[in-house]
């Protein structure tokens, strides 16, 4: 890729050790050493960049660049994706009603069912996702409103909460587990998914929860105070006695009945607290596990999304999707890489062969003198 | 009785603003007249350092914060305190308070050892007289009144008024080599009249307040004896024995001082060491306000979105995210202002404060080279380089002017005697031992080229150099006067370092008024004519063991106008003899035609040679002639109105149809390699100017031999002798000369080039100090300006300039007046003496020789180096170098802060502009001070971008950064632009790439801060290759540090997130950069974007056009070599060119 010259300067050492040898009989002199570093004589390698050196790079570039774009592209493209907005701002749409009665009093919730046809089978394991737009989950004021502490399962931050969870830090004089603004809004829509057969009975399509939060964020990083076993005595204890989320409807030790999966280490949690880099964002909610290798996890054909409706978004303009997707080695869909791949790889390309029409029209004798003895 | 009150009052007001009164002894006077309360004068202390303990923290501090950049970073840290802001006020309070304290202890180091070296001169012992007895006190103790003594070689410790002297004569010898650079004896005379006692001498002193011109004094003595009207003695500069200047030759002295302590002379001529500062720190300066700009209007821009954006419903404060009460409460324009303040800081990295850091260490570590350069290493000295400021070294590779001085800098002030040509025939002196040995019979050591001359000829030549002078025997101390003649051959061996104790005739202590004289008194002792001394009227000559004695009669002394000196002396047969010697130019027209002819062309050569040339002739005058002349001479010498006319015409008439013997060719020995060293600075494009205080001719033959004249060089001349001619107005004439230069050097010279692109004339620029005095202090004021102007316009057309007779402080003026002029060049001091130092200390760096005139120059230097010839490889390559390297370091420290911090102003249009970092704290905190700081400083420690040796070969190149051209604004707009091409790239190419969130092959979604670690990494990566493409001189170290802080970056993430610290309220980064390794696609979109943000760089040096450093060292190396001949070859060939006296004479 570069010319380059060895050039290693000399070290006349011998010079100096003569030299040293009798300076230093006499008085202790002020006789700078004579080693390569202090007179700035270290062996160096100067490589130039040519027309010459450059050229080969651009090619070879180009030629990795365009099969791996040409690869990612088509890869992408055989990621199977569908969604659907749930929102409910549109008259028809079935969740309208749930939209637009939504209250934060209402003890009961309100269900919605949205039908749907897949034209495509999806054929390997398929992730769902929900997906929330125009909701800022990386303000400032919203990111820092946690208390990791608590969440690790520190008894002290559980009663004492951090100073930035307020205003989610006590609630009725009892603080707040788990505190914080990203708790409290902690997305509690429920979503299930049933296939509809040609003979109009609703299959239901098992809904794995495990694995859809990160693997060290579930084991280490969220920990419930004093282990898994009896939340409720500890989050309702005498002296570690706290309040639920006031957003929320079951406090944190009711969030499922696996033990294994409540209170803290909750993955839907888990997965929440993990704030989006984007207004627009999209949250792993559960896997459907391929379950035979001749069946198609996701037949083509007519599905039915049951929707608990309890997450208003409608208050700051803000829209609710599913998502159902599959995953390749380079995850979900998205064109872009391979596109980026496959410009810059022409460009590359490209540029290597106007340099090398400026290169051999105009100075083949340069760079011939360039290429150092 | 009130009225005298209300005298005295008046009284001593007026003496505070035009004189002072100094009670000698401090004894009061007799009671007739009323004494005055002596009013406080400042004591005899010595004060060059800054700080005192009291003092340093505030005064440091303030000086500190007076630095802008170092007053922004206090106003955002206390920002960070007290608003509530996205990073923690650590993040910037750590770095600014280690800088504050770094520079606080640098400077504090540098301000002891200031307080030493004012302690080695204050504490210094001096005797006081006290009631008669000497007192051992230190020199700061001694006050304005106190008589001093001082012994033989010890410096003055305060200007005084000569009272007593060991010698018979009342005089006493001073040599002011340290003040004015003049290193000949100077004879000083004791007021006349004063008691020899002492203790009874009762009088005072009235004179001038203390004012720094060396030359001028003015004062009167009252001497009060008992019974009698005081006695009035006037006081002139004679009187003034001069604080740093040395005894000579006198055994001691009585004086009294009458100023002290930074009111003498010397002290008023050192002007205040002020900060310097670089222009790369004024360009640091400049960018820094562009990009506080930029940092302001992206605050502004982003506050003034943030309010559009929560006007839109729901946006300010939706439901999962509310407010807290004290948010709610503040007063809106209140949150406006903290929410722009809290911008501020999001953005402050911006501006680096561990660029400051950095440059600093740079500077530092960067000036160890120079100490530790072998080249630099003199062995004679047994000293290298000294770096006593590291803030300039970048300003040693911009250099516009040199101002160089010329005694001991440029010439070591060393005459010799080297040949001389008798009749024609050319003597050559070979100096080695054995040929002296034989030199009785013949003139052995004479050895001659072709013929010789008669030997009568050279025997009255060498009588001519013994007698024609005004040279003095120094007289030993250990032997008394008048012993006799055979010992006293033997005397001054230890005096002028003896080097063959065999022959101790031969080296004798001579005093002369210039060394010229001596060094021909010496020269015609080496061919066995040796001059005895001077006892009543006698000369003594010693002439292979005859003595000869002369009568002299009259000494017709040298003035610069005839140009020469004659003696007239009476021979023991009877004979009167007049001997004269001076420049060619006014010796020819007085003598032979045909004897000049003979001469002429020897005279040439030797100055051509560089050699200071003298002519010699005599006249046999007879009885007659010589009592004309006796009267003559007589009459004038007593005349009361117009004594110098008269004299002239006395001396012009007696100087007449005389024969001309031969003439002398005495080397003031250059220093070594110095005409090479001045040949490469004006390779380099610098102008080189030379100050000295000595006199023109002297000065001028220097510049010859340095080839700083060329022989095709037409000299400009400004000084009092052009200015008296025709005998006008000077005013009229200065005001006709400048215009007439002016138009020769500015006007015409356009024109010049056009019609002969060769023939270009160069010009010389001569003015001494009298005549700058009138350009600068012109008597109205706008012809002031004008004529500085036009001054300034014809320096810097010509190519060197001299300015001769220059007071210390002159020195300074020049210098502030190029420093001041249009462009504001660069300049450069160099000198060796204490008469340098306000010149040193003026310039943009100073630079003292390690030299024999003490240290004071070293001292107040920012470098010190042995010689002068140490200069080039300083300026060519240590300074071209620091500056390359400096410029690339902080144009690359902008940059990548720019490119660091844009995508966090990006990031805030996806965040509602609420200030939410797109970096992790530890990234902020650690990206300047770990991850990215190393490769630059070594960058900036070790490039060399073009090799050492090739940058001394081709002084041009030095020329191709002249002008601070990698800090103007077209690079630094270059770079600006590929920051932002960086920031947007990496930010919009990670934006696309989270377009879809699941990113690793499990499906699992990426958050804020993995987004924010993509885009960190990918900035890396970048910036650290981009500094590795610039790299041109990778050694181990730039391998080291590149790999290794890349490495550093990762194994730092990968540890930083892999634990839980408990320190950490938030754990952010808890396996992000894990989780983001192991995602492909994240992968592949570092390794496009770091890529595709290279790509410019690695196409560029590729498209322009001289390629490479290589391709650029052949073709200089080429170039020079093809034009090895072409540059600077005389115009017309050597004998051709007319033999002016503007050329080269002497004396």
């Amino acid at each position: 890729m570069m010319a380059s010259s060895y050039n290693a300067k000399e070290e006349d050492g011998h010079h100096s050790g003569s030299a040293s040898h009798g300076g230093a009989a006499v008085v202790k002199s002020k006789k700078p050493d004579n080693t390569a570093f202090k007179q700035q004589r270290l062996p160096a390698w100067q490589p130039i960049l040519t027309a010459g050196t450059v050229l080969p790079a651009f090619f070879v570039i180009g030629l990795i660049f365009i099969p791996i774009g040409i690869g990612l592209y088509v890869t992408s493209n055989n990621i199977k994706e569908f969604e659907i907005d749930y929102t409910g701002v549109d008259m028809n749409s079935a969740c309208y009603s749930c939209a637009k009665n939504f209250s934060w009093n209402s003890t009961t919730s309100c269900l919605c069912t949205v039908d749907f046809t897949l034209e495509q089978p999806f054929e390997s394991n398929v992730f769902m996702y929900y997906g929330l737009s125009n909701f800022y989950q990386n303000h400032r004021r919203y990111v820092k409103s946690r208390d990791d502490s608590q969440l690790n399962g520190d008894m002290s931050a559980l009663t004492n909460p951090s100073k930035e969870c307020e205003p989610y830090r006590m609630s009725e004089g009892l603080p707040i587990a788990p505190c914080g603004a990203i708790a409290n809004s902690l997305f509690n829509d429920t979503l299930k998914l049933y296939y509809l057969e040609a003979n109009g009975t609703r299959n239901e399509i098992p809904l794995v929860k495990k694995g859809i939060a990160w693997w060290t964020d579930k084991h280490v990083k969220f920990r419930n105070p004093g282990g898994n076993a009896n939340l409720t005595a500890v989050f309702q204890g005498n002296l570690t006695a706290t309040s639920k989320p006031v957003n929320w409807r079951n406090p944190v030790y009711e969030l499922d009945q696996d033990p294994e999966n409540n209170g803290f280490i909750n993955e839907d949690f888990i997965v929440w607290m993990r704030t989006a880099a984007l207004p627009t964002f999209r949250k792993l909610y559960r896997i459907i596990q391929k379950k035979s290798s001749t069946m198609p996890t996701l037949p083509s054909g007519k599905y039915v999304l049951d929707i608990t409706y309890n997450y208003p978004v409608l208050s700051f303009d803000g829209r609710k999707r599913m998502i159902l997707s599959t995953i390749s080695w380079m995850g979900g869909k998205n064109p872009f890489l391979g596109i980026a791949y496959i410009t810059v790889g022409s460009i590359c390309f490209f540029l290597g062969v106007v340099l090398l029409i400026i290169h051999h029209k105009y100075d083949t004798r340069s760079t011939g003198a360039d290429i150092p003895n | 009785m009130l009225r005298r009150i209300f005298n005295r009052l008046l009284g001593g007001d007026e003496r505070r603003v035009d004189s002072r009164t100094i009670y000698i002894g401090h004894r009061s006077c007799p009671a007739s007249e009323a004494f005055i309360p002596p009013p406080k004068f400042c004591d005899n202390r010595i004060v060059s350092s800054k700080y005192t303990i009291w003092n340093f923290l505030p005064k440091n501090l303030f000086e500190q914060f007076r630095r802008i950049a170092n007053f922004y970073f206090l106003i955002i840290f206390l920002v960070q305190v007290i608003v509530d802001t996205p990073t923690s006020p650590v993040t910037s309070g750590l770095p600014l308070f280690f800088v504050i304290i770094v520079t606080a202890i640098k400077q504090g180091y540098e301000d002891w050892l200031r307080h030493k070296a004012d302690n080695e001169v204050n504490k210094y012992p001096v005797k006081v007289l006290e009631d008669g007895k000497p007192v051992d006190k230190d020199s700061e103790k001694i006050k304005v009144g106190d008589v001093v003594e001082v012994k033989e070689n010890e410096t003055f410790p305060c200007d005084l008024i000569l009272l007593q002297s060991s010698r018979d004569d009342n005089t006493c010898f001073v040599t002011t080599a340290s003040l004015d650079g003049e290193s000949n004896h100077k004879t000083h005379y004791t007021v006349p009249d004063t008691e020899k006692d002492l203790d009874s001498l009762s009088a005072t002193i009235e004179c001038e307040q203390p004012q720094p011109d060396l030359y001028k004094f003015v004062g009167r003595m009252h001497i009060y004896k008992s019974n009698q009207e005081p006695a009035v003695r006037s006081l002139g500069p004679e009187n003034l024995l001069l604080k740093g200047a040395t005894l000579k030759n006198t055994q001691k002295i009585l004086g009294v001082a009458v100023y002290t302590g930074m009111e003498t002379k010397m002290a008023l001529n050192y002007q205040g060491k002020s900060q310097k500062r670089s222009v790369v720190e004024k360009s640091i300066n400049a960018f820094l306000l562009v990009y506080l700009c930029i940092l302001l209007s992206k605050a502004l821009v982003c506050t003034t979105l943030k309010y559009v954006f929560q006007n839109k419903p729901g946006q300010d404060e939706p439901w999962y995210n509310e407010k807290t009460q004290r948010e709610k409460d503040t007063n809106l324009y209140l949150k406006m202002f903290t929410d722009f303040l809290s911008f501020m800081v999001l953005f402050n990295f911006i501006i680096p404060v561990s660029m400051y850091v950095t440059v600093e260490m740079q500077k530092f570590l960067g000036s160890f080279f120079i100490g530790w350069d072998k080249d630099f290493y003199d062995p004679e000295i047994k000293e290298g380089a000294l770096v006593n400021t590291s803030d300039l070294n970048e300003e040693l590779g911009q250099v516009e002017y040199v101002f160089t001085d010329k005694t001991g800098t440029l010439t070591q002030n060393n005459m010799e005697f080297i040949e001389c040509c008798i009749d024609g025939f050319q003597y050559k002196y070979h100096d080695s031992s054995s040929e002296l040995d034989g030199f009785g019979v013949t003139y052995g050591p004479m050895s001659k080229l072709q013929q010789k001359a008669g030997w009568e000829r050279e025997e009255l030549f060498l009588r001519a150099l013994c007698l024609c002078h005004t040279v003095q025997v120094k007289e030993s101390t250990e032997q008394p006067q008048g012993q006799e003649d055979g010992q006293k051959n033997q005397v001054d061996g230890s005096v002028l370092d003896g080097e063959v104790p065999s022959a101790p005739q031969e080296e004798k202590g001579f005093i002369a008024s210039s060394p010229d004289e001596i060094a021909l008194v010496k020269g015609a002792m080496r061919y066995g004519f040796t001059f005895m001394g001077l006892e009543s009227k006698t000369m003594k000559i010693l002439n292979k063991n005859d003595v000869e004695m002369y009568e002299l009669l009259h000494v017709l002394n040298f003035d610069p106008v005839r140009r020469r000196m004659s003696v007239i002396v009476r021979t023991r047969s009877g004979d009167t003899l007049l001997f004269c010697k001076g420049a060619d130019s006014s010796i020819f027209p007085r003598v032979k035609l045909e004897e000049v002819e003979r001469i002429r062309m020897h005279v040439e050569r030797s100055a051509t040679e560089g050699y200071r040339t003298l002519c010699v002739a005599y006249k046999c005058l007879s009885a007659e002639e010589y009592e004309h002349a006796d009267k003559g001479l007589k009459e004038a010498r007593l005349a009361l109105q117009d004594r110098e006319e008269k004299l002239t015409a006395v001396y012009n008439q007696v100087e007449t149809g005389m024969s001309l013997i031969g003439a002398t060719a005495v080397e003031d020995r250059l220093q070594e390699e110095a005409a090479e060293t001045m040949e490469a600075l004006q390779g380099a494009g610098i102008k080189v100017w030379v100050l000295t205080g000595d006199k023109m001719e002297t000065a001028k033959s220097t510049c010859y031999a340095c080839r700083l004249f060329q022989r095709n060089t037409e000299l400009l001349e400004l000084t009092v002798r052009t200015l008296e001619e025709r005998g006008r107005r000077r005013e009229d004439r200065l005001h006709e000369l400048l215009l007439e230069y002016h138009k020769k050097t500015v006007q015409d010279s356009p024109l010049a080039k056009t019609s002969w692109s060769v023939g270009n004339q160069d010009y010389g620029f001569i003015v001494d100090g009298a005549s700058l005095t009138m350009v600068l202090n012109s008597s109205s004021d706008s012809n002031t300006s004008h004529y500085k102007n036009l001054f300034l316009q014809i320096c810097q057309n010509c190519t060197a300039v001299l300015c001769c007779r220059m007071a210390p402080l002159q020195k300074a003026q020049i210098v502030k007046l190029v420093k001041n002029s249009k462009g504001s060049p660069i300049t450069l001091s160099i000198g060796d003496g204490a008469n340098d130092v306000s010149m040193i200390l003026e310039a943009h760096v100073g630079i003292g020789i390690k030299g024999k005139e003490g240290r004071q120059a070293v001292r107040n230097s920012d470098y010190a180096i042995p010689k002068l010839k140490h200069l080039k490889k300083l300026l060519l390559a240590h300074g071209h170098l620091y500056y390359v390297r400096i410029a690339h370091l902080v144009q690359y420290f902008f940059y990548k802060n720019l490119c660091f911090i844009l995508p966090q102003f990006l990031y805030q249009f996806f965040c509602g502009y609420s200030q939410q970092p797109l970096y992790d704290a530890a990234y902020l905190t650690m990206y300047n001070i770990c991850f990215t700081s190393m490769p630059i400083l070594a960058y900036s420690l070790l490039e060399q971008h073009i090799g050492m040796e090739v940058l001394l070969c081709n002084a041009t190149l030095y020329s191709d950064i002249a002008k601070n051209a990698m800090l103007r604004w077209p690079p630094f707009i270059y770079w600006t632009l590929l920051g932002v091409y960086h920031g947007l790239l990496f930010f919009f190419g990670v934006r696309l790439l989270f377009g879809n969130l699941a990113l690793p092959d499990n499906g699992q979604v990426f958050g804020n801060w993995s987004y924010g670690t993509i885009v960190f990494t990918v900035l890396v990566f970048t910036v650290t290759l981009k500094l590795a493409l610039d790299t041109r001189h990778w050694t181990w170290i730039n391998h080291f540090v590149i790999w290794g802080s890349l490495a550093f970056y990762v194994l730092f993430s990968l540890f930083w997130g892999g634990i839980i610290w408990p320190f950490l309220s938030q754990q952010r980064l808890y396996f992000v950069f894990a989780n983001m390794l192991s995602s492909v696609s994240t992968w592949l979109v570092m390794i496009l974007l770091v890529l595709l943000s290279l790509l410019p760089e690695i196409l560029l040096p590729v498209l322009r056009k001289p390629r490479g450093p290589h391709a650029r060292q052949k073709k200089m190396v080429e170039s020079s070599e093809g034009g090895l001949q072409s540059p600077r070859s005389p115009a017309r060939p050597l004998l051709m060119r007319t033999f002016s006296d503007e050329s080269n004479t002497v004396i």
